[in-house]
């Protein structure tokens, strides 16, 4: 019998872990090392006010990838109504979107905007779907395939060309790599439509609608939503579910413990030493951190290639999203909204102009002066949040880069302002109601999480940063240039969100690799 | 009545270069013109009383050498003088001058910034590779990715085993440079601004895109792939104007026994029984022919030459899709002599290339804002180029013309064009140029502003845009005009496309009209007269 492999993960975030969870199971010797003071990362709850917790740092529509709930038999106590979450568009004069599973419905939309939607959200699902060989294995190198590489690709073709058809492949080539702005202007006419669907297209990125590549985007957000194997209102338990999915696998986590570089051993990981200065030793460590911080501080740039280095150090990673908490007084009055409609997901995007204008701000540096809202108020399903009669909203202000020019501290107030007073713009008693509120903008969130540009998905989504680029390529199929090194984090292929897929793939790429060594 | 074998609409360069290739094989062919001149948007005409000038495009590089020689253009007496690099002056006074000659430029780089010298021989070595590459697919005919025809396959076979000459690192570098954007991608090998800045501008020419939309660091491809004399990357300009390319090709075509007729505008192409038969005269005068070609861009042949009935309900909406949208504007001055620039040392050669007037990426960024709100840039990108320095012909002795491309310009303001908008629009352009030079103003004798309306009316550019639609991954190679009408076939037998609308696009390259004409003469069963491309050189 071979020796027990042991294996250190480097942050407890959702992506390590399910890896962790996955390479127990098959019985490595997993340890998870966390720098804050428990797990869960981005999916944690965190209490912003005293008796105020807001559930988690995004606002996702979509769940843990179906697979692994079923591999790891994650439980999750769902809670009345299966459906997901709807998202609602808010419009000033009351008439707003309810954009449901495939279906729309709001006063002012026009028979064949509704029509229309249905359409585009099956079609744009069967793409979504068709992504799926590609999005659940290593990416393919290129150039000198394996087996795998191989069959992932010959399974995507076939996807395209037979899944798809002739008629839905020719157009999936055309707008896959083009800008959601045409799409929707060739589909539909309410600006508010387009306003809420170009939103979700941008959210989280240093993109607007007008750029190329949104179309990708888009497309990932559906992939998520399509094989989310929870319901979205259980998203708040994710932490915990995972937590307690791997301490039963026999993981130990380790929190408080910061790793402060990953240690070598002539060109090889043998271990971390953390920043408490206590050295733990590893047949492999895998790091749930984005790249940058796994290469250039970590490990350090002198054991690297400079030229690879140089591409780590070319990532684009500035989050453009800021997250808003505040503890309210009670629930704001949106003209038109009934209680159940404020418990959903709700977007201020009022057309894609706005977006557009958004953005604008964010490429020079400035936050935008009429922001991209996304919002929910997760109190009114979960009591247990706020004291009796006073709820959290949470919201996530887009676009709020990670580098101001004038630099964050002094903005920080004229921000929350801004973005309370776009809010006052749909619910006119909202400012009275503030009693806390939070702001953790890109920076805060870099250094809290321990994400470098506080970027949700650990690196811009864009075409040349994905599937066989992701993060970079020389470190694309989750093991890199240093042996006993892996990466499983957002960063890495098929990208951020609350999926976990990363830390499948990468577990899974652990175990083939281990195999064949053996 | 005579039956032509082939009637092509528009004698644009690549009508004329489709129409020769297709005389060069034998056949009876008709150019038909709705000007009364040839050459759409590479001709040369009266600006000012002895003042001639290039219409559209204004500058040469990226006609194929291939039909260059094929045509055998040089006996047709297009001669092209090759352009002396470029500069971008800067806000502050100071300038950066592109030179040929190496040393000299790697010392100007420098003086901007050490780091980027280094990087700039990086840069340039890598984007000859990428062009050598591309060029190979030119004068090819896109495989479509949802065929299992035979040829598809091996085209696809082809491009691959291309392709895999690549290592597998420069692989994922060309599809990161093929889906970056400029911006994006120049900073990962520069840091100075002007350097950014300088690089950049020629990918956001004639686009719907800012610098840091994805896609853009193909357009500059798209710009520095073409040669002069076998110098790739370089420009060049046609002696006697851009009119000269498109006389060349008409009288090289005229040698084959061609036909042309001006004045003749093509209300119809005549299809019976789901097979063009010819075309229908404005004048009411009907011409038949057993092949039809279009040389209009993709809206207009399918939405005006050609009657809804005769087409497929789904080819209307992809042709009402087409995206075509215009974004460049031009003025063309007459000047009473030289303008000076005093940033210049005195006699620099700096003048006899393009010259630039944006020194950082946010400023070429905040212009595209202004574009995409409908309204002309503030503060434009203009590549201005003053070819009388060179070109004697063009202009009375000891005067010059100035010829001044702007980006961006919209298609259609808020409350449409007005003449005084198109002054105003104007008037941004050239204070901007009198922000550098002094005496510029005073020298303006005319000054010709065109807006996207201009381009439209005259040349017949669907809303002035200078590609016949946009260079997007949506409307390139196998997807360029649409899905599944990528090999110049139309959607009725014996109807052809050959304008810009079709693979591999606009600038006057005349690879669609010879791309299209291998088509025709392979359905026709005809020997092909056109070129091979020449492999890399």
């Amino acid at each position: 019998m071979t020796k027990v492999k042991k294996v250190l993960v480097i942050g407890g975030g959702h992506n390590g872990l399910i890896c962790a969870t996955y390479l127990a199971n098959v019985g490595f010797d997993v340890q998870v090392l966390e720098a804050r003071d428990k797990v869960g990362g981005g999916a944690a709850s965190r209490c912003f006010a005293e008796g105020y917790t807001s559930p988690s740092l995004s606002i996702a529509g979509y769940g843990i990838n179906k697979k692994i709930c079923k591999d790891l038999n994650l439980k999750f106590s769902s809670n009345t109504s299966q459906h997901r979450k709807d998202t609602i568009a808010l419009d000033s004069q009351g008439n707003h979107l309810t954009l449901s599973d495939g279906s729309v419905s709001g006063k002012s939309l026009s028979q064949s905007d509704i029509d229309a939607y249905r359409a585009f959200q099956l079609e744009f699902r069967s793409y979504a779907k068709a992504l799926q060989p590609l999005m659940m294995n290593k990416p393919p190198r290129l150039k000198d395939m394996d087996r795998q590489d191989k069959k992932t690709l010959a399974k995507l073709g076939w996807s395209l060309r037979f899944g798809l058809g002739t008629k839905s492949m020719r157009e999936f080539l055309r707008v896959g790599g083009i800008n959601i702005y045409d799409v929707l202007n060739e589909t539909f006419d309410s600006p508010l439509l387009k306003g809420a669907l170009s939103a979700d297209a941008v959210i989280g990125q240093h993109m607007g609608p007008r750029t190329p590549n949104t179309v990708l985007t888009y497309l990932h957000r559906l992939w998520g939503e399509v094989h989310s194997g929870n319901d979205d209102k259980a998203n708040d338990q994710i932490a915990h579910v995972l937590e307690r999915s791997s301490l039963d696998a026999g993981v130990r986590i380790l929190s408080d413990s910061k790793v402060k570089n990953i240690v070598l051993e002539e060109s090889r990981c043998t271990g971390v030493e953390l920043v408490s200065g206590e050295k733990i030793l590893a047949d492999i460590v895998i790091s749930n951190t984005d790249a940058k911080t796994t290469f250039l501080e970590l490990v350090g740039s002198r054991h690297l290639d400079a030229m690879f280095c140089h591409r780590v150090n070319s990532v684009r990673q500035r989050g453009s999203v800021a997250k808003l908490n505040f503890a309210l007084d009670g629930l704001p009055s949106i003209k038109g909204l009934s209680e159940e409609q404020l418990a959903q997901r709700l977007i201020i995007a009022s057309d894609m102009r706005y977006v557009e204008h958004a953005f604008n701000h964010a490429k020079y540096g400035e936050y935008s002066s009429h922001p991209v809202l996304e919002m929910s108020i997760p109190s009114i399903a979960d009591a247990s949040l706020a004291p009796d009669g006073k709820h959290v909203m949470s919201v996530s202000a887009t676009f709020a880069p990670h580098t101001l020019k004038q630099g964050w501290e002094a903005q920080r107030d004229a921000f929350t302002e801004v973005v309370v007073e776009t809010l006052g713009r749909y619910a006119e008693d909202f400012s009275s109601l503030v009693l806390h509120s939070e702001l953790l903008t890109p920076e805060d969130i870099e250094a809290q999480y321990n994400v470098s540009g506080g970027h949700w998905h650990h690196g811009e989504l864009s075409l040349d940063q994905s599937f066989m680029m992701r993060p970079v390529h020389g470190s694309a199929q989750y093991d890199t240039p240093i042996d006993g090194l892996y990466l499983c984090g957002a960063g890495t292929h098929p990208g951020g969100g609350l999926t976990g897929v990363p830390g499948h793939n990468a577990a899974q790429r652990i175990i083939d690799i281990s195999k064949s060594s053996n | 009545m005579k039956n032509y074998d082939a009637i092509i609409v528009g004698a644009g360069h690549n009508g004329l270069t489709n129409g020769a290739f297709l005389a060069k094989a034998g056949l009876d062919v008709l150019v038909l013109e709705k000007n009364t001149y040839i050459g759409g948007a590479t001709a040369s005409l009266e600006l000012h009383k002895d003042w001639k000038y290039s219409n559209c495009s204004y500058v040469c590089s990226l006609f194929r050498p291939e039909i260059y020689q094929a045509l055998d253009l040089g006996r047709h007496g297009l001669e092209v003088v090759p352009l002396q690099g470029s500069v971008s002056f800067k806000q502050d006074g100071d300038y950066l001058g592109s030179y040929h000659q190496p040393t000299l430029w790697r010392r100007e780089v420098a003086r901007h910034s050490k780091r980027d010298a280094d990087a700039a021989v990086r840069f340039d070595a890598d984007l000859m590779k990428w062009c050598r590459l591309i060029r190979g697919f030119l004068l090819r005919t896109p495989p479509d990715p949802a065929s299992f025809k035979i040829r598809d396959a091996m085209e696809f076979a082809y491009l691959l085993k291309r392709f895999y000459s690549l290592s597998e690192s420069q692989i994922y570098e060309f599809i990161r440079f093929f889906t970056m954007s400029i911006a994006e991608y120049l900073e990962q090998y520069f840091e100075s601004d002007i350097i950014l800045a300088h690089f950049s501008g020629g990918s956001i020419i004639g686009t719907g895109l800012g610098v840091y939309s994805p896609g853009t660091a193909y357009v500059l491809l798209h710009h520095a792939m073409g040669d002069v004399d076998g110098n790739v990357g370089s420009w060049g300009f046609a002696r006697g104007g851009m009119g000269s390319v498109s006389a060349a090709i008409g009288s090289s075509f005229k040698s084959f026994g061609g036909e042309i007729r001006t004045g003749a505008e093509v209300k119809n192409i005549v299809v019976k029984g789901r097979k063009a038969t010819g075309v229908l005269l404005a004048s009411g005068e009907e011409i038949s022919a057993k092949t039809v070609v279009s040389n209009l861009d993709a809206k207009r042949t399918f939405l005006s030459l050609m009657k809804a009935k005769d087409l497929p309900q789904d080819l209307i909406k992809r042709a009402e899709n087409f995206k075509i949208r215009g974004s460049s504007g031009k003025v063309n001055i007459a000047l009473d002599g030289m303008p000076d620039f005093p940033a210049l040392p005195k006699g620099s050669p700096l003048t006899l290339g393009h010259m630039h007037f944006t020194d950082t990426l946010e400023r070429l960024e905040r212009a595209y804002d202004d574009w995409k709100d409908d309204k002309w840039s503030k503060d434009p990108y203009v590549d201005m180029v003053i070819p009388t320095q060179y070109d004697p012909t063009m202009s009375p002795p000891g005067k010059h013309m100035m010829s001044v491309f702007v980006q961006y310009c919209p298609v259609e303001p808020e409350g449409g064009w007005t003449d005084e908008k198109r002054d105003a629009f104007g008037a941004t352009v050239i204070d901007q140029i009198g922000d550098y030079s002094p005496n510029f103003k005073d020298l303006i004798l005319h000054a010709e502003i065109r807006t996207p309306r201009e381009l439209e009316a005259e040349v017949g550019l669907t809303e002035g845009n200078i590609f016949q639609g946009e260079l997007t991954l949506d409307q390139l190679m196998f997807n360029r005009p649409f899905p599944g009408y990528a090999q110049y076939r139309g959607p009725v037998k014996n109807m052809y496309m050959c304008s810009s609308s079709n693979h591999p696009g606009g600038g006057v390259m005349g690879a669609p009209g010879a791309n299209s004409a291998r088509e025709i003469l392979r359905d026709l069963g005809r020997t092909d007269t056109t070129p091979e491309d020449f492999g890399d050189d």
